[in-house]
């Protein structure tokens, strides 16, 4: 059982939040470039994400003892 | 009909050779069953009772009269619920007697309300009322789907057309996510049981933010097992925010009522289910302009607040410049007070010999030794006449 794949949601969420910082508070010089090289890397994962995604389709099975496993889906 | 001669024997005319209550209800029974096979009969339903066994016993009546009616199991299972009391239904029945009861009755196969689709109709009516009664049709607990899921749970047949849509629209739109797929059949024998099965399945799925359960088009027979109260409520109990997608457009399942967002089809529900990778583009696209933008802000409000520093810190150097200067002089002047020179000026003279060590003893003074005498304005040649010693 395999985690989810990275979080665009979590991608986008810290980009707003340093577009919010750096559209309305007046931050030191340095840490404005650091926020920003962090945004810029954030815009080009969630980018990744959605070009370069591939839908994952699992089948779910209970076994017999309640375990639980998944496999792929012949699609 | 043959009449009297069904009882096969010449009935008792004394009470010599009379019958036992066995035997007159056994060749009542038997007269009976012989003389009607199956017959349909119209009435109204009343006294309805369901026995635990499954069996269902009531009576039908009309204005003039009424019979005992019995429908087992095995028959009244294949309707979606009871009739309800005073309901007018079309019954197919086989009259025959209960021998222990000495009672005639209709074994009833098959039950008709008069008015189209009636049992089910008040079957789903009652399905309903009980969820209503138990809160779980109230709009207060609907959930909001989550912005961008990662891991969507699907219950549905494994091999249906349903599926096949939702991994086309979701693929398309949004393939960042993960379907997994909680197989159960959606329609005959045992869908009811698996749908409730593999629902509670769901909640014990890891990191999953959302469902959905559904079935492509079909009868409204095929479509029962979402009107099913248990499946409702396996509905109701996903812990999860959950879409119920039953492709049919006019009618409403229960499951869609109790479910967080109602579907017409598998593909609306996977159009729900995810965002559109398209936006999704557009408003990084917007992102990326406002960081920009936000960047350059900061850059001049730096620029800005460097100019203020700069004055300062111009201001700054200029201060320690002359606390400088000024402890330059007051060395200088401390290091022009410790030269020999001025100590010359004096009145002093400093004695060195021809290689210019300065002879600082009277021991140093040999006989005879030439050396030179320097003064503030210059030096004197001169000799050793003797010692004081």
């Amino acid at each position: 059982m395999s985690d989810p794949k990275p979080s665009f949601r979590e991608e986008l969420e810290r980009l707003e939040a340093i577009v919010r910082a750096l559209e309305d508070t007046d931050i030191d010089l340095d840490r404005a470039l650091g926020l920003f090289e962090e945004g810029v890397r954030s815009l080009k994962t969630a980018r990744e994400l959605l070009r370069d995604s591939e839908l994952t389709v699992k089948r779910v099975l209970e076994e017999s003892d309640g375990a639980i496993r998944t496999d792929d889906l012949d699609r | 009909m043959g009449g009297l001669d069904l009882f096969g024997t010449v009935p008792p005319a004394s009470a010599e050779g009379a019958w036992s209550v066995a035997d007159v209800t056994r060749r009542a029974r038997q007269l009976i069953e012989a003389g009607f096979t199956h017959i349909w009969v119209r009435g109204e339903v009343t006294g309805f009772k369901a026995y635990r066994s499954g069996h269902w016993y009531f009576s039908l009546r009309d204005a003039q009269a009424q019979v005992r009616c019995v429908m087992w199991r095995s028959d009244n299972q294949r309707l979606p619920g009871p009739p309800e009391e005073g309901m007018a239904v079309f019954v197919e029945a086989r009259p025959s007697v209960w021998e222990e009861r000495g009672e005639f009755r209709l074994a009833i196969k098959q039950l008709l309300p008069t008015a189209e689709d009636g049992l089910w109709q008040l079957q789903l009516e009652r399905a309903r009322a009980a969820l209503e009664r138990d809160g779980l049709l109230d709009p207060a607990r609907k959930r909001a789907l989550p912005g961008y899921p990662r891991r969507i749970a699907v219950v549905t047949s494994p091999d249906g057309a349903a599926l096949r849509d939702m991994v086309s629209v979701v693929g398309r739109r949004w393939p960042l996510v993960e379907l997994w797929v909680v197989p159960s059949k959606v329609q005959g024998e045992g869908a009811e049981e698996e749908l409730c099965a593999a629902l509670a399945l769901v909640n014990r799925l890891p990191e999953v933010d959302l469902a959905i359960v559904g079935r492509g088009g079909g009868s409204r027979e095929d479509l029962w097992a979402f009107n099913s109260e248990r499946v409702a409520r396996a509905v109701a109990d996903v812990s999860v925010p959950i879409i119920s997608a039953v492709g049919h457009e006019t009618d409403v399942a229960l499951t869609d009522l109790v479910a967080d967002v109602r579907a017409p089809t598998p593909s609306a529900a996977a159009e729900a289910a995810v965002p559109d990778r398209s936006a999704a583009l557009d408003a990084l696209a917007a992102l990326s302009r406002r960081l920009a933008r936000g960047l350059s802000r900061q850059a001049e409000v730096g620029h800005e607040r460097l100019e203020r520093t700069a004055d300062r810190l111009s201001g700054s150097v200029q201060m320690q410049l002359e606390r400088r200067e000024n402890r330059l002089e007051r060395l200088a002047a401390t290091l022009d007070a410790l030269s020999p020179l001025k100590v010359l000026e004096r009145g002093y003279a400093v004695a060195r010999d021809e290689t210019g060590r300065v002879l600082k003893r009277a021991a140093a003074f040999t006989p005879d030794l030439a050396f030179r005498l320097g003064f503030a304005d210059g030096d004197v040649r001169a000799r050793t006449l003797g010692s004081d010693e």
